[in-house]
């Protein structure tokens, strides 16, 4: 298994399902939430390292999400995953603090490294905060 | 508006103007020379009137004087005196040194014998008595003589005075010169026409007229009972209009005519009426002139007018549309990436199944792996597409740098070098002599010039020309790039739709017809113009425009 735990969120429920599931087949500890108030509540429970995160969800938005989640949880790096190329969106949640952005839809090889990315830098940030 | 419509426009324009302007013009002219010809013809009629008194008193003054000169004379001598040899010489010669009036004189007795004469002709021994004159100065005491010829057979009148003396009577008489007389009538007859003379109480004339007849003829036209005062009268006489003035003398019954030919008299205002036409058609042909000018001046600057809000039109809408278009296309992509994204990721999962032992081992593996990367090549086929317009879509800001213009246009051009000459295709570069710095995004400019000059060459096919010119524009500050082909040029029908997106000419898969409409919005974001022009078959020219730097000359 790989060391490091993602959490998926996305509205879009077999996109979600089939994400999950070739994540776990790359032996990838994964879970899956269909909103922003599930993400919260499911970090809560079962701490990640890194969350993808679609922007444009029902309810609860990617960016609330996102800014949630970096006031609790300030380690836990951010992938998020834009549906409208729009490259305000992407530059607004990197000013949020979220790690990169993915324009969907995005090939998974191109995901998976972006994930890597995010779990060193979160890796060497508790490093340095200790 | 059609050119009909400015037709009629012109011409209500100038009928409307004609109308308020030549109306008062008309009425204004016409009044006033009817006002002018009113009081100029009350004028010449007081005047004839003026004149036609006038000479009345003066020969009333004439018969007056004469009258008292004779009854004086009368009346200081006695007959005795009177006929004594050498006396009537005497008074003869002290009445002529003072007037030349007298032809002669004569003293008859009460029984109408001629009993003194001095004059020149031998008178003297005639008898009156049985004449109607002598019986009429005997009864009256004066008379004066209609005109006649008498024993002479020349034109003269007398004037005689009755003397009573204790008691018998005795009467001087006077011949009076008629030239002398007519003379004094003639001084009332005015221009080349006009005519005055005397008529006694049956119209026949006393002195010789200028005109029609003459002494002791009788005039026909003319016939005119007693009347106080003075007459004016409008009066024909051989088809020419004539102004006669008319009045009775009161010492004898004559009338004084004087004629006026009113042709004469109105000559001024004829001359006034010569000027006033005159001035009117002056005043029409510049009143016509002017509002045919200002009506022209009118229509063209509408015209151009029309002209300018046309083309702003054309350009709001087609800035309208492609922001109405992009916001559909926005919309449609963004929606469509959500199952693109589902599409590839179970294309995905199948792969992941795919690579599991003992479905390798299927007889339809290899057509299973060939269906999945069919799939995921056309996801990305699609997804390329609404990438595209997402970003057509995108409100990026542009980026502000100081670009060279020529720099990047050289780019853009190295850039497709090898393509054009792969198809024989020469692009020339003719550019301004000083460096066109402009503040815009280079890397949007360059994709602007690149999509541009790749459709030049795509026009012109195989062997052709390019040629990329750029001046400045003082008038307007600003630089222009043009990049014109010898291709085919654009038929005038798809000239309004070539920014429109997904408008394209290519073979369907190898154009999205994006890109001149990327262009477009570029190009307007970055505040310049975007302009084509097509003269089939010699090409298509392309004219972009951008702000100058300011300052930078």
């Amino acid at each position: 298994m790989m060391p490091y735990k993602v959490l998926v969120v996305d509205d879009e429920l077999d996109f979600l399902e089939t994400i999950v599931k070739r994540l776990e087949r790359r032996r990838i500890t994964v879970t899956g939430v269909a909103s922003g108030e599930e993400a919260l509540k499911q970090l809560e429970t079962f701490p990640v390292d890194v969350v993808i995160l679609d922007v444009k969800m029902p309810g609860m938005d990617g960016l609330e999400t996102l800014r949630r989640i970096k006031r609790r949880w300030p380690f836990v790096e951010v992938i998020l995953l834009t549906g409208h190329g729009s490259v305000e969106s992407g530059i607004q949640g990197m000013e949020l603090g979220a790690y990169d952005y993915v324009m969907k839809p995005a090939k998974l090889g191109d995901l998976i490294a972006k994930v890597e990315q995010a779990y060193e830098r979160k890796r060497l940030r508790e490093k340095q905060s200790q | 508006m059609p050119h009909e419509g400015y037709r009629n426009l012109r011409l209500k324009i100038i009928a409307t103007t004609l109308t308020f302007s030549l109306i008062p013009l008309f009425v204004l002219g016409a009044s006033i020379y009817y006002q002018f010809h009113q009081s100029y013809s009350s004028k010449i009629h007081e005047n004839l009137r003026a004149m036609a008194e006038n000479r009345r008193h003066a020969l009333d003054l004439f018969f007056d004087e004469r009258i008292s000169q004779l009854t004086t004379v009368a009346y200081t001598m006695t007959f005795d005196r009177v006929t004594a040899p050498g006396t009537l010489e005497r008074l003869y010669d002290l009445i002529q040194s003072r007037s030349k009036y007298y032809v002669d004189l004569g003293v008859i007795d009460e029984n109408g014998e001629h009993v003194a004469y001095c004059g020149p002709y031998k008178l003297k021994g005639l008898n009156y008595r049985d004449t109607d004159w002598f019986q009429s100065v005997i009864a009256r005491g004066t008379y004066i003589s209609d005109v006649f010829l008498g024993f002479r057979k020349v034109p003269h009148f007398i004037i005689a005075v009755a003397r009573r003396e204790d008691d018998h009577t005795w009467v001087l008489r006077a011949t009076i010169n008629t030239d002398l007389f007519e003379a004094m009538v003639r001084a009332a007859q005015t221009g080349r026409k006009g005519d005055a003379f005397l008529l006694n109480r049956d119209f026949v004339y006393q002195t010789a007229p200028r005109f029609h007849g003459g002494l002791l003829e009788k005039n026909t036209s003319l016939q005119l009972p007693m009347f106080m005062g003075t007459r004016l009268i409008e009066h024909a006489m051989e088809g020419r209009r004539l102004l006669v003035a008319a009045t009775w003398l009161e010492n004898k019954e004559w009338l004084l005519v004087v004629e006026q030919d009113p042709g004469e008299e109105l000559l001024p205002l004829f001359r006034t009426r010569h000027l006033t036409i005159g001035l009117m058609t002056a005043g029409v042909i510049a009143v016509v002139f002017g509002t045919v000018l200002v009506s022209q001046l009118m229509i063209r600057q509408l015209i151009r007018a029309d002209r300018e809000k046309a083309e702003l039109d054309a350009n709001l809408m087609q800035s309208a549309k492609l922001a109405a278009v992009g916001k559909l296309a926005a919309g449609i992509a963004h929606e469509i990436n959500n199952p693109l994204a589902v599409i590839r990721e179970k294309a995905g999962w199948i792969r992941d199944l795919l690579e599991e032992e003992d479905i390798q081992s299927s007889d339809n593996f290899a057509e299973f792996a060939d269906a999945v990367e069919k799939i995921e090549a056309h996801v990305e086929r699609a997804r390329t597409v609404t990438h595209r317009l997402l970003g057509f879509a995108r409100r990026m800001e542009p980026v502000e740098e100081e670009v060279d213009l020529h720099r990047v246009l050289d780019e853009t051009i190295a850039f497709l070098e090898n393509e054009a000459r792969h198809r024989n295709i020469a692009i020339h570069k003719e550019y301004m002599a000083d460096e066109p710095t402009i503040i815009s995004d280079s890397s949007q400019l360059q994709q602007v010039f690149l999509n541009i000059i790749n459709n030049a060459i795509d026009a012109v096919e195989q062997d052709g020309d390019i040629w990329v010119r750029t001046h400045r524009d003082g008038k307007k500050n600003s630089i222009t790039v043009e990049i014109a082909d010898n291709g085919p040029g654009i038929p005038p029908e798809h000239l309004s739709k070539i920014f429109d997106p997904f408008f394209t000419t290519k073979r369907t898969g190898s154009g999205t017809g994006l890109g001149l409409s990327i262009s477009y919005s570029i190009v307007k974001k970055l505040g310049g113009e975007i302009v084509v022009k097509s003269n089939r078959p010699k090409g298509a020219v392309f004219t972009l425009s951008f702000p100058a730097r300011q300052g930078a000359d």
